[in-house]
């Protein structure tokens, strides 16, 4: 399945709070009960490690942390014993780094996928320079339909991108332009407009809450080009090209 | 590189509705108006269904616990009171608009469309109209049911009562409550013997209405009487019918008084024999012969009451032959008065001249016809008269003139103003030469009327109009008449202006 609606973390149907999904790596809160866990291991065991952990002892590590299949950013109140497990859990080629910076919800902050990330407008220099470092990507100040937690208003895959429904078509064209990828504005969860918080997504897959309403699901499904996004099928599309220009 | 700023364009965006996939404006819940209102109903725990109750007789509905309100099938009272009977249920939501929707009158149920809005979801403002039925359940007021038992039930009466021989202040009386509006909540208003009486339901209109007697005419000091009707022994509350008696002092305008000598000091030694001028609260004395005027308050008459010596009944009539002006012009209270020695004689006796002192010499000419008492040969009863010992009395005292001689001028004529009348009992024990009897001292308070502006000050004319002027053209010069600006039009409503408002809207 490409899409996993109907998600519920503790009676929540916000998931992108409690879980982080990249390309590489999936984050998953430790929850009362296993069904939220259980879902994304029968989607994505054997293709990408899922991790249970929480982040400075919460279970909202969606919002606290941000990366890319480059790396993971965590805030500096993350205990040494999570760093230490993060580091154990993740393949080698994630660079798991601690910065130190006022703002410390860094998944509301940071929107990003593997080459471009947006930022909060009052990041300090410093942690703009590490993202640039660490998760390998071109870093932008903007605002999101006049709000500045672009992190939590914004869902980014290297595919496309969902933003807050009161974005104007000026900031859409932007913003499209700088991210290089194709922008709707839409909602998540029966209407709700923090749509970071609402779901979770990479190249192939996307992870919906139970409150999610069928055109909702149809318009992810268009801009996150869901439709047929099986890791095999693209590498079937990918050897088919390659054995073209083989020959 | 301009000086000004740049503004940024934001066009708003269009978003799917998250329900029903149709394009639209982003709004704070993000769901097209139809998905929002079949997700919530703002009219949820708003009564839809309420009785209210109405008394079939006086058409009132009642607000609990004790106040009948009168109002009409769609009237704007009646969209009042449904909307208050719902003042619990609209402190939830906000009432925007409120109208009736028509239903048969006899259905004994009246329909209100509300439009309320609320907040919902996340800062969304939801408008929504709901209709609200009320059901009429019939019962009589308590007004209405003691009606019913007993027609003739008063609770306070006021029995005003004047001890002359004529009608005229009841008639003037009516003019002034009319224009007043003061007997609208009377129950019934009988005429009587020298008086009228006035019943009322309630103890505090009648005392209201005795305070307006007293401020438009001399009364005295009411007195008032009780009697018991019923008592309820648990409550302790008593029921009583009061009765009010009301004395107008019995002097009228033209009478002509000899003051008692107590009073006569009391004024200022004015000479005893007086003219009563005007009344109203206050009664206007004149002296003819100095033509001193004063004035009695009620309270001051009733202190020491006295009747009149000859009332405007004994009124003779004057041939005038000469007329010698002897003072100038007085301006009194803006009357003007000309002492004159003039030479009458009656016109049933032509024999006997009088050489008098009038006041009326501003009006008299030689040949003209003239009003006054006839003092030489009248036969006096008064014990007042007779306390004066020095005093001589004139033979003849002028009142005023008189437009008599005019041989069309016939009873019941058409007249360019009329009066509207009071809806009075009549006593009917009485018989009919009363009747004609009033009938005339009415055409003579219409002439009176006529004659005087300043008696019109106080009622309110109206403009006839089945009035044709009468053939006879002139009229002669001098005859009173009332001024078309004096008259007020009569308000019609009739039946095809109001059809046709209708339809213009």
């Amino acid at each position: 399945m490409v899409i996993y609606a109907g998600l519920q973390f503790e009676n929540s149907c916000e998931v992108g709070v409690f879980s982080k999904l990249t390309n590489a790596y999936c984050l998953v809160a430790i929850g009362g009960s296993e069904n939220f866990y259980s879902a994304f291991e029968s989607e994505l065991a054997d293709v990408i490690p899922v991790v249970k952990t929480s982040i400075a002892g919460t279970r909202i590590i969606g919002r606290l942390c941000a990366g890319n299949k480059n790396g993971l950013l965590v805030p500096h109140n993350t205990t040494d014993q999570e760093l230490q497990h993060l580091r154990n859990s993740l393949p080698d080629q994630v660079v798991v780094q601690r910065i130190e910076e006022k703002l410390s919800a860094l998944g509301n902050c940071i929107a990003c996928n593997d080459h471009v990330a947006l930022t909060h407008t009052d990041l300090d220099k410093e942690t703009e320079e590490i993202i640039a470092d660490v998760l390998g990507v071109e870093v932008f100040r903007q605002t999101i339909a006049g709000n500045i937690l672009v992190g939590s208003y914004c869902a980014l895959s290297n595919r496309g991108g969902l933003v807050h429904p009161h974005t104007s078509i000026e900031d859409l064209d932007e913003l499209s332009t700088l991210l290089q990828v194709p922008l709707v504005a839409g909602t998540i969860n029966r209407g709700s407009e923090v749509i970071a918080a609402g779901m979770t997504v990479n190249d192939w897959m996307a992870f919906c809450g139970s409150d999610t309403t069928a055109t909702e699901l149809s318009v992810i499904e268009s801009v996150f080009k869901l439709r047929e996004a099986q890791p095999t099928a693209i590498v079937e599309e990918m050897r088919k090209s390659l054995i073209d220009s083989y020959v | 590189m301009s000086a000004n700023m740049f503004l940024i364009t934001r066009t708003q965006g269009t978003i799917l509705c998250c329900k029903c996939r149709i394009l639209m404006a982003p709004n704070p819940a993000n769901m097209c108006v139809t998905c929002l209102r079949s997700e919530v109903d703002i009219t949820e725990g708003l009564r839809k269904n309420v009785t209210i109750v109405h008394c079939p007789e006086c058409d009132s509905y009642l607000k609990p616990p004790r106040t009948w309100l009168k109002a009409q099938l769609e009237s704007k009272e009646l969209l009042t009171y449904c909307v208050k009977r719902l003042e619990t249920d609209l402190k939830k939501v906000r009432l925007v608009n409120a109208e009736f929707i028509w239903t048969e009158p006899h259905s004994k149920r009246v329909k209100v469309k509300l439009k309320v809005q609320k907040e919902v979801l996340n800062g969304v403002i939801l408008e929504q109209s709901y209709v609200v039925e009320y059901v009429q359940q019939d019962q009589m007021c308590e007004s209405c049911t003691r009606f019913q038992a007993n027609p003739d039930q008063w609770v306070a009466s006021v029995q005003l009562r004047q001890r002359v021989l004529h009608r005229r202040t009841f008639f003037y009386l009516e003019q002034v409550l009319l224009k007043h509006d003061a007997a609208a909540h009377a129950i019934k208003i009988k005429q009587r013997d020298q008086g009228i009486d006035f019943f009322f339901g309630n103890k505090s209109h009648a005392l209201k209405f005795v305070g307006f007697l007293g401020e438009v005419s001399p009364t005295d000091k009411s007195k008032r009487s009780e009697r018991l009707v019923s008592h309820d022994t648990k409550n302790n509350t008593y029921n009583y019918k009061y009765t009010f008696s009301v004395e107008i002092s019995p002097i009228c305008r033209e009478d002509l008084i000899c003051l008692p000598p107590r009073v006569a000091v009391s004024l200022g030694n004015l000479g005893p024999l007086v003219i009563c001028t005007k009344v109203t609260n206050n009664i206007t004395l004149l002296d003819p012969f100095t033509l001193r005027q004063c004035f009695l308050d009620k309270d001051q008459y009733w202190r020491y009451p006295f009747k009149s010596l000859l009332s405007s009944r004994q009124l003779v009539e004057y041939d005038v032959f000469n007329v010698e002006i002897v003072s100038p012009e007085y301006n009194v209270d803006s009357f003007k008065y000309v002492i004159a020695d003039v030479e009458v004689a009656r016109v049933t006796d032509y024999g006997k001249l009088f050489y008098v002192r009038t006041h009326l010499g501003h009006i008299l000419k030689p040949g003209d016809r003239a009003l006054g008492y006839d003092l030489y040969g009248v036969n006096l009863n008064d014990d007042d008269v007779d306390k004066y010992r020095d005093f001589i009395l004139p033979e003849v005292i002028l009142m005023k003139k008189s437009y008599e001689e005019k041989p069309h001028r016939k009873r019941g004529k058409p007249r360019p103003w009329k009066l509207k009348s009071l809806n009075i009992e009549l006593d009917e024990s009485r018989g009919r030469s009363n009747v004609e009897k009033m009938n005339v001292e009415y055409e003579e308070f219409l002439r009176d009327l006529e004659e005087n502006p300043e008696l019109r000050f106080n009622l309110s004319l109206y403009h006839n109009e089945d009035y044709q002027p009468s053939e006879m053209a002139s009229d002669g010069e001098g005859v009173p008449f009332v001024p078309l600006e004096e008259l007020f039009a009569d308000l019609e409503l009739t039946e095809e202006e109001y059809e046709e408002d209708g339809m213009e809207e």
